[in-house]
């Protein structure tokens, strides 16, 4: 078996006497789409934050392409392509849609120094925006102001933005937060293709999608993973349906 | 073109318009005041990269004014006395060129907003505003307590500096210097903004989490933005101590801070213009209301705090609506 | 200690060294004044606010103003403490409560046109010439500490007052109603405000306390410098040091960290030229000295910045 992607071995982290996250060990292999689920204040915030470098943990390691980045920081595990979506849209809401899938295509060139050309005239950062603007499906709507976008456009846009990033690996929380029916199904067929350009790490709430997705699933209760498996293990899985419907062991 | 880039069109033409009406009617004095227009809307440019891109909002752009003003005070005053300002390790002569003059200007406030900057933003919000004032102090009180160079009286130069081919005393060309500059710096400032590096800096502006996650360095961002910024309000500082023949610590003080902010806000904060706009109208209430009343600055106080209750976008917001995407 | 060869100069700088000392604690007591309703300002409200030397301003005319029309010391600091409280109340009203829910950038603006309106007006009262305060008889004169040092007994006094009024500041935070609000109302203000508390008048209450600290802070002070228009300023910009250095909401730091610049500040002013004179002749050291111990607290503030950007006491930011 190839290495995975992205690993975490024993991640732990306190907050006081809550241990957020406990001895986590987590992996991410090509091709696949691995979910983590698990009830609200499991810790998974706070995993993520731990992966993507923006939380340093207290104990454990965590790998991306076979290098140890436990000490590097969020961005330059950007730049090695690492991309995140946020559960809360972070864009730069009065700028364009296509401004803010620029800035992704910036990171995946690795800085922004130019000072005197348009950044739109620049034809490859151009192109490399549209056509993630493109694949999600909001090519139409580049020049509106993102503060105009709908909720689920914008989430579409986070995607956008990480997809120009070009990105090794994804970490998506909650990309189908506050989406409708229909949005929701469009976003999963679209992960679904994803899967073979970059793994994705998903976090999400929405079960359907999840199920429907996640070659893999590992559910998180209280910080720790109690199970790690395909589908058909989770759902058989007792302590699985321990903690979610409170079924005895 | 846009509204507001008519505005704009306007206002610059009517700031190029007036001093030539001016001259050919022999008044040097309102050449005088468009050239403290260009000039103040100059500083502001080079605040407004800082405060209207980047979001920073630097109480202590007076420390690059000044650092600019002592830059042409000390170079002129060694010329004039024929002093040099260093004869070891290396000689160092002072020099009465402008292009010059405003070159090292240029340098010594990137220098100090280099310094400034790399230890004012590891903070933000609130932090940031307290601790840019605080270095502006310092160098007001620093200015003051070195003897050298006047310090509190400041220093006067007898004759403005020189510029190849053109009579710097005449107000008109020394106005036309100071124009062209503010024209190029509203032009690299216009440029800037649409650039990769203005995209990403409005976007650590917004949402410094997606700068960050896209792997660039909202710190580094920043900081280039704010020694931009200093250097071009360097630059407005070398200007105004030549069109005065004098610097003082006064450039340094915490009002010369607030006044260039203050002029940005009038005009309208982030737009390209505003600075121009802000400044024009401050020079005419200084004017104005100066001869009305010693007190005019209470009507400013007055004014400043209608735009910031009532009128948050200047004068441009008032005429050109909301800000249009940098598009 | 090994004897010294001049053991009565030595003498004489150690009691000029323990008067210096002196003269810090007493400038940094009152940039505590100052400091602390700066910080409590901004810890409960969120305000960031340029216009409280203003109030320092205002406390300093009004007890300037009422000494020369009645003689009366006392009288004079209740008036400076009524003026500044009633203005800073009035202002609050006016002004400052539109400005909780703004960014930092138009406080700043608003603020800033507060102090242009404050001194102009103040001017306009009072003309530009500076106004004196004098130190009344009992407490004028020097007091005989032990070891044989002579130290203005007014200054002393300022010291007294400043520690004491800290003293008051920690147990009012500490132990009252009051306190439990304003403690309250940093950390959650949906849930004061839920609970019943009338939230603005509670902002109303706190800024005029600070306003209050910062008039009184400008009458003491106005005694043994002149009371002068825009006199606030620089001690504004001095607190702002020092809650950079303190850490922002927090009354201990805003303590610790003006005694620690009002000592840098004093000290720095008398022994840098000292430092200077060892290796240079007596003017030239003179001169640098100064011109670097004015730069002495900035330094120190960037030193802190490097070490913690939040402040000694602050939360982590």
């Amino acid at each position: 078996m190839t290495d995975p992607v992205l690993a975490t071995y024993g991640l732990t982290k306190r907050f006081g006497a809550v241990t957020a996250c406990d001895g986590v060990n987590l992996d991410l292999r090509a091709g696949e789409i691995h979910a983590v689920i698990g009830p609200n204040g499991a810790g998974k915030t706070t995993l993520i934050q731990q992966i993507c470098g923006t939380l340093s943990p207290d104990a454990g390691r965590i790998e991306f392409l076979g290098h140890d980045v436990t000490a590097t920081g969020a961005q330059a595990r950007a730049r090695a392509g690492l991309a995140r979506t946020f559960q809360i849209s972070a864009l730069a809401m009065d700028d364009t849609v296509l401004q803010n899938a620029t800035l992704g295509a910036l990171g995946a060139r690795g800085g922004a120094f130019g000072m005197l050309r348009k950044a739109l005239d620049d034809n490859n950062l151009r192109s490399v925006a549209m056509a993630a603007l493109d694949r999600v499906g909001l090519a139409d709507l580049a020049t509106m102001r993102t503060a105009e976008l709908s909720h689920g456009q914008r989430r579409q846009l986070e995607v956008a933005v990480a997809l120009a990033l070009a990105p090794r690996a994804f970490v998506m929380d909650e990309p189908m937060a506050g989406m409708g029916a229909e949005g929701s199904h469009r976003m999963t067929a679209f992960l679904d293709g994803l899967r073979a350009e970059a793994p994705i790490l998903l976090v999400e709430h929405d079960m359907d999608a999840v199920f429907a997705l996640a070659d893999r699933l590992s559910v998180l209760v209280y910080g720790k993973i109690i199970a790690t498996g395909t589908r058909d293990e989770i759902r058989a899985d007792r302590a699985v349906r321990k903690a979610y419907l409170g079924e005895d062991a | 073109m846009s509204r507001e880039g008519l505005i704009n069109a306007a206002l610059l033409a009517g700031l190029v318009a007036i001093p030539l009406w001016a001259w050919a009617g022999d008044e040097p004095f309102t050449i005088t005041l468009a050239t403290r227009v260009a000039i103040l809307a100059l500083a502001g440019v080079g605040l407004n990269i800082a405060l209207g891109l980047g979001g920073l909002v630097s109480l202590g752009h007076a420390a690059f004014f000044g650092i600019g003003g002592y830059a042409m005070g000390i170079l002129a005053s060694h010329a004039q006395a024929y002093d040099p300002i260093m004869e070891s390790p290396i000689l160092i002569e002072g020099t009465k060129l402008m292009p010059v003059i405003w070159i090292i200007a240029i340098v010594a406030a990137a220098l100090a907003a280099v310094v400034i900057g790399a230890l004012s933003l590891r903070t933000s919000g609130v932090y940031f505003i307290m601790i840019t004032l605080a270095f502006g102090q310092m160098f007001y009180f620093f200015s003051i307590s070195w003897p050298a160079y006047g310090g509190e009286d400041g220093l006067s130069i007898y004759l403005r500096n020189d510029f190849p081919g053109l009579n710097t005393l005449d107000p008109i060309q020394f106005f036309a210097i100071c124009m062209v500059l503010l024209l190029l710096a509203l032009w690299f400032n216009a440029r800037l903004a649409q650039s990769p590096f203005g995209l990403a800096l409005g976007a650590a502006r917004q949402a410094p989490r997606r700068v960050e996650t896209v792997g660039l360095s909202p710190f580094r961002l920043r900081l280039v933005a704010f020694v931009i910024s200093g250097a071009i309000t360097g630059l407005a500082g070398a200007l105004f101590a030549d069109l005065n023949r004098f610097v003082s610590p006064a450039m340094f003080s915490w009002q010369t801070s607030g006044e260039i902010i203050v002029l940005i806000i009038l005009g309208g904060v982030g737009r390209l213009c505003g600075p121009v706009a802000g400044a024009a109208l401050f020079i005419t209430l200084e004017h104005f209301l100066g001869e009305l009343s010693e007190f005019w600055h209470i009507y400013l106080g007055l004014l400043l705090l209608a735009v910031v209750l009532f009128a948050r976008g200047g004068i441009i917001g008032l005429l050109a609506g909301r800000a249009a995407t940098h598009d | 200690m090994p004897p010294a060869r001049i053991p009565g100069r030595r003498f004489v700088t150690i009691i000029l060294f323990i008067e210096q000392v002196l003269n810090g604690i007493q400038f940094g007591v009152m940039l505590f004044l100052m400091a602390a309703g700066l910080t409590l300002v901004f810890g409960v409200m969120g305000l960031i606010n340029l216009a409280h030397g203003s109030l320092y301003m205002v406390g300093a005319f009004a007890a300037a103003a009422v000494a020369t029309a009645t003689g009366s010391f006392l009288l004079a600091i209740a008036a400076a403490l009524a003026a500044a409280a009633a203005a800073g109340a009035i202002v609050e009203i006016v002004v400052i409560r539109r400005l909780y829910a703004r960014d930092h950038l138009d406080q700043v603006l608003a603020t800033f046109a507060l102090i242009l309106i404050f001194s102009e007006g103040v001017r306009w009262i009072f003309g530009s010439f500076p106004l004196y305060l004098d130190i009344p008889a009992y407490l004028s004169g020097p007091v005989s500490l032990p070891g044989g040092i002579e130290y203005p007994r007014y200054r002393l006094a300022l010291i007294g007052v400043g520690l004491s009024i800290a003293a008051g500041l920690f147990w009012l935070i500490s132990r009252t109603r009051l306190g439990v609000r304003i403690r309250a109302g940093e950390s959650d203000r949906e849930m004061i405000a839920a609970l019943g508390v009338d939230i603005s008048r509670l902002y109303t209450v706190v800024f005029a306390l600070g306003a209050a600290l910062a008039g009184l802070a400008g009458a003491l002070v106005g005694a043994i410098q002149s009371v002068q228009v825009g006199m606030g300023e620089p001690v504004l910009i001095l607190a702002f040091v020092v809650i950079v250095i303190g850490g922002i909401g927090s009354i201990k730091g805003a303590l610790i960290g003006s005694i620690l610049v009002g000592l840098t500040d004093t000290l720095g002013g008398v022994l840098l030229p000292e430092v200077f004179r060892l290796f240079m002749d007596n003017s030239a050291a003179s001169s640098t000295g100064a011109a670097l111990a004015s730069m002495l607290i900035y330094i120190l503030m960037a030193v802190v910045l490097v070490w913690r950007p939040q402040g000694l006491f602050g939360g982590t930011a």
